[in-house]
């Protein structure tokens, strides 16, 4: 345990100090928002109808932006190697690494989602339930993406590739997370949408570690 | 090697004579729907597809467990042959089926359940085969594609139930539902032949790229030994 606490602190304070990126992910979860309305036109009902989809689609292109350094850093600066000699299991030094992704992309973007949804005339009824409705789902994106990202951590350019893996493995998340939301707003209730994307959470936090130590261990042979 | 190569002129042509007799027997025998009209015969070929790019995945992800369980090579082989010809059956399932959306439902693609999980196991396809191409060294290759494949059959069902949550439009299942086919018989016939010659066809074709796949892996390996010296 104290080990994988010390890995999340280590990740947490590798990402804030190098290159600031979650200003980065922030950012970029800003300019695709942005680019929306320039595309769709900007007639206030039109963005209210498609903001919730919209803030979860950037969100979750966000997510996938910092993906590919998840394991690449640490694979490449040998570090990886030392961890997998730690006395910690592959699948715990995963779900750190998941979790500190998580912490540097997953949270922030959820706090900023509300944001983003008033930028885009979304019903304010809605911003709670989309905000919790993030930050159950963003863990889900990082834990799935995790595996892409140990599937490819020594392929040459293995961003293209990672996002190819990950995006339709991301589509129930989006989807229960942008049903959710709507239903929340027509007074349906978004209660069994919640349920299922925190059952995805749990699932995704009990099998997704596996895999990622699996393709990772394969990959340091 | 042998063995199989021996089966594989049978299996070629038991497919043709299938091939055959369905495609006779769903475009002359097998009368027009009093609906649909002559569209219909599209089910003779949308269907077979569509249910062997589900059944291709099964066997890719049945192979990957056997691959990585056992570490038996032929498994690895099989998986990363079919993935191909499952990606080929999904492309089809999807072209047929617009050709069909077309006159039924008047366009050519509807974000419709089905189709959509149709697309995204198109994806997961690709996905897999370009994990395979993106690692030279064929065993890591092909752990990886195995541990992808294992993820994405975990992961279809759950795509597949939310995207059916999310619209649905595509009709229900008429096959195999309780209390028997909501398909008339004549038009059942020629489809289960259908069915049968796709799936031989598979077999066909998965043994004679299974074939391919060891020899390029000799020729791999001897290429090797010669680098060595």
């Amino acid at each position: 345990m104290t080990g994988f606490m010390d890995l999340v602190r280590r990740d947490i304070r590798l990402a804030m100090r190098q290159g600031s990126g979650i200003y980065w992910t922030l950012m970029f979860f800003l300019l695709t928002i942005t680019l929306f309305p320039l595309g769709v036109g900007p007639e206030q009902a039109i963005l209210g109808r498609i903001a919730t989809g919209v803030v979860w689609v950037a969100a979750l292109l966000a997510a996938m932006l910092s993906l590919d350094r998840l394991f690449q850093a640490d694979y490449e600066d040998g570090s990886l190697e030392l961890l997998a000699l730690a006395p910690v299991p592959m699948e715990i030094i995963v779900l750190a690494k998941c979790t500190a992704h998580w912490i540097t992309t997953g949270l922030p973007l959820a706090i900023a989602a509300p944001f983003m949804g008033m930028m885009l005339n979304m019903d304010p009824a809605g911003f709670l339930i989309l905000t919790g409705t993030m930050l159950l789902g963003t863990p889900v994106l990082s834990l799935i993406g995790g595996i892409g990202a140990a599937l490819t951590v020594g392929v040459r350019r293995g961003g293209v590739l990672l996002s190819l893996l990950v995006l339709p493995l991301y589509v129930p998340t989006l989807i229960f997370g942008v049903i959710a939301v709507d239903e929340g707003v027509n007074g349906l209730g978004a209660q069994p949408h919640i349920m299922l994307l925190s059952a995805m959470l749990l699932g995704a936090i009990a099998l997704a570690p596996w895999a990622s130590a699996a393709a990772l261990r394969l990959n340091m042979e | 090697m042998r063995v199989s190569g021996a089966f594989l002129p049978w299996l070629a042509a038991i497919t043709a004579a299938l091939l055959a007799w369905g495609l006779y027997d769903g475009l002359l025998v097998a009368p027009p729907d009093y609906q649909q009209g002559e569209t219909v015969r599209i089910m003779y070929v949308h269907v077979p597809s569509a249910y062997l790019s589900m059944m291709i995945f099964g066997t890719m992800a049945f192979a990957s467990a056997v691959a990585l369980i056992w570490r038996h090579p032929v498994a690895d082989i099989a998986a990363k042959a079919s993935a191909p010809i499952g990606a080929g059956m999904t492309a089809a399932a999807l072209a047929t089926g617009m050709l069909w959306g077309q006159p039924m439902w008047g366009t050519f693609w509807v974000w419709d359940a089905r189709l959509t999980s149709m697309l995204l196991l198109f994806f997961i396809y690709l996905g897999y085969m370009a994990l395979w191409a993106a690692i030279d060294d064929p065993e890591r290759a092909g752990k990886a594609a195995a541990i992808l494949a294992l993820v994405g059959s975990v992961n279809l069902p759950i795509i597949h139930f939310s995207v059916e949550w999310w619209n649905t439009l595509h009709q229900g299942p008429s096959v195999l539902v309780s209390g028997g086919s909501t398909i008339e018989g004549p038009f059942l016939r020629p489809m289960f032949i259908m069915i049968g010659a796709y799936t031989v066809f598979y077999f066909t074709v998965l043994i004679w790229r299974m074939h391919q796949e060891i020899i390029a892996r000799r020729i791999r390996s001897l290429r090797l030994l010669q680098a060595q010296g």
